[in-house]
């Protein structure tokens, strides 16, 4: 399977935005990073450096937006939560459509440490009224949904991620809609529900349980906020237990929103993976995965789990 | 009057006109809080002069179109002031009487802090202290890049630059050589709690924005030939932002308000109304 970063495919959207000359970018240093120096390369007049201060960015990026102007602002996933508040005040509430991506979200990020590793972010601003909150699985939907939000009537809050990681989408584009999961495996054992960097984990995870006869639905809800409940209702109404897959803690993120969607509308027994309400330390990716209970083994485990727990 | 736009946009009208105009917005500043019981009258009467020789001599904006795409930006960042801006918008014809009067109520246009949401006339929803300079950085960029002629003015408090955010904006606003950012800073002194020093030792804050590439000049913020002489001196100020620092007085016009923390966010009661409206309409 090839392998891409997530944050290209940020960077290569901005680049097929860029003919909209009402597209700005921002960055509060770490273009190199989270790849809109792509885009400022090719438009300087048009890409804007704050230096670090992201709420200042973010505020910035409001008064563009309220200038009629579709901003991309970019930083590290864990710098974008210190601009919560900005983004709460001045971005949701004003409902300026202002589009914030967080790269190098997660356990993932790996080695620089805990004080990088955002496991809070997808929770916090999916608090926010009025606005849209994305975790692509890859770079191919990462692109595309960043090309969608030029057009999206929301400020959002995208978060990519650093590292190379399977690409699942070549070639089927088509497939990838803001507020619409992707249905990847039909199986009515159980639904697996995963973002981000867990979608290919939970298809590899499907793939062992099919050996062992059970049949699992998994599904990429690339989109957190607004949740498609249409489709969670629906593959929790066929399989009666669900597991959530997601790079980020439990409280809050993936398992927040279909916990209170399903909750409310069909309540059935759910497990979720996610980090357990603690912060992470330096380490290889992959290490700290398997640390956090971030891994194949432990998606295969909790789907058992929660199918045991329907039975 | 600016309202109208056309020929008569640059017609400064005689101070006493807009001595007449603060003396109006006064007492709706007064009345709105005290009708409210709640509010922040103390800073809204420091900024009020200031805010009256804006929209009266200066502002490009249009009533009958709020939204005009290239009238100029104000940034009214400190918004629990949102009293003093809602009297210069009902002065300006922006709002009514009525909307005044439900300042505070469920339902009601006038917001606890202005809000561009609820209120026409109003650029930028405040309410939490720091952001607005930032906001105007974003308007003014967009102005420029649309060669657009519109200024952004930004009205800032003196407790508000305590904020971090605020020397994150002035930075940059310098760094993007901003001449059609122009900032009031309303110097009253006095904070929620307490006079600023007693917060945060201020300092020389002229020398803190001379620091950061700003051009500076010091007034009276209640001298209205000051102020109006201030704001062709902002016009004047090309390729670097420009601010005024305005040495005001919190409360000023109302005797038991002037220099006094209390009335920072609290109303006047109906006897200290009757007391404030008889002093400020003589």
């Amino acid at each position: 399977m090839n392998l891409a970063a997530p944050r290209d495919g940020y960077g290569n959207a901005l680049l097929r935005l860029a003919e909209n000359q009402k597209v700005v970018v921002l960055e509060a240093d770490l273009g190199k990073s989270t790849k809109s120096c792509w885009f400022r390369k090719e438009h300087p007049e048009r890409t804007f450096c704050v230096g670090i201060s992201e709420q200042n960015m973010v505020l910035v990026a409001a008064g563009f937006a309220s200038s009629g102007y579709i901003p991309f602002a970019s930083t590290f996933a864990i710098f974008s939560e210190r601009a919560f508040e900005q983004m709460r005040n001045g971005v949701c509430r004003p409902e300026l459509n202002v589009h914030l991506c967080g790269s190098h979200g997660g356990m993932h990020t790996g080695e620089d440490g805990s004080s990088a590793q955002s496991v809070e972010d997808l929770a916090i601003f999916r608090s926010l009224p009025n606005i849209t909150v994305i975790h692509p699985a890859d770079d191919i939907s990462a692109e595309e949904l960043t090309v969608q939000l030029a057009f999206h009537e929301n400020p959002s809050y995208m978060r990519t991620t650093r590292n190379k990681i399977p690409r699942l989408y070549e070639g089927k584009k088509d497939q990838i809609k803001i507020g619409k999961g992707i249905v990847h495996r039909d199986g009515n054992d159980a639904v697996i529900f995963a973002c981000g960097i867990m979608v290919s984990r939970s298809i590899e995870a499907a793939e062992i349980l099919e050996k062992e006869g059970i049949k699992t639905t998994v599904i990429d809800m690339h989109t957190l906020k607004p949740l498609d409940e249409q489709l969670v209702i629906e593959k929790a109404k066929l399989c009666g237990c669900a597991v959530t897959v997601e790079d980020h803690s439990v409280i809050g993120g993936l398992a927040g929103a279909v916990s209170e969607c399903l909750g409310k509308e069909f309540p059935i027994p759910i497990e979720n993976v996610g980090v357990k309400d603690k912060y992470g330390q330096s380490g290889k990716p992959e290490e700290l995965m398997s640390l956090m209970g971030l891994t194949v083994d432990k998606i295969v485990e909790s789907t058992k789990k929660s199918i045991s727990r329907r039975n | 009057m600016i309202a109208s736009m056309g020929s008569n946009i640059n017609e400064n009208p005689k101070e006493n006109q807009t001595q007449e105009m603060a003396k109006k917005c006064r007492s709706h500043i007064l009345k709105m809080t005290s009708k409210a019981n709640s509010g922040h009258p103390g800073g809204s009467l420091s900024a009020i002069d200031i805010l009256v020789c804006l929209y009266a001599t200066r502002l490009r904006v249009d009533p009958k179109n709020p939204e005009w795409e290239d009238r100029d930006r104000f940034v009214m960042s400190k918004g629990h002031a949102s009293p003093g801006m809602y009297a210069a918008l009902r002065e300006m014809d922006f709002i009514t009487d009525e909307d005044m009067d439900n300042f505070r109520q469920m339902g009601g246009i006038c917001q606890g802090h202005v809000d561009s949401k609820w209120t026409p006339g109003v650029d930028f929803s405040a309410g939490s202290l720091g952001m607005g300079l930032s906001f105007g950085i974003g308007c003014a960029l967009a102005g420029k890049m649309e060669k657009s002629n519109r200024t952004v003015f930004v009205l800032i408090g003196d407790g508000e630059i305590q904020e971090g955010q605020v020397w994150e904006a002035a930075m940059s606003a310098s760094n993007f050589n901003l001449g059609n950012l122009k900032v009031f800073l309303d110097n009253n002194g006095i904070q929620n709690d307490d006079f600023c020093d007693n917060q945060m030792l201020m300092g020389d804050i002229s020398k803190k924005w001379e620091a950061f590439g700003w051009e500076v000049k010091k007034i009276d913020g209640h001298c209205h030939s000051e102020i109006m002489d201030s704001i062709s001196w902002l016009d004047s100020v090309k390729d670097k932002p420009a601010i005024v620092i305005a040495k005001t007085v919190k409360g000023k016009g109302v005797s038991f308000m002037e220099n006094n923390p209390a009335f920072h966010g609290a109303a006047a009661n109906k006897e200290q109304l009757k007391q404030a409206l008889e002093e400020i309409n003589g």
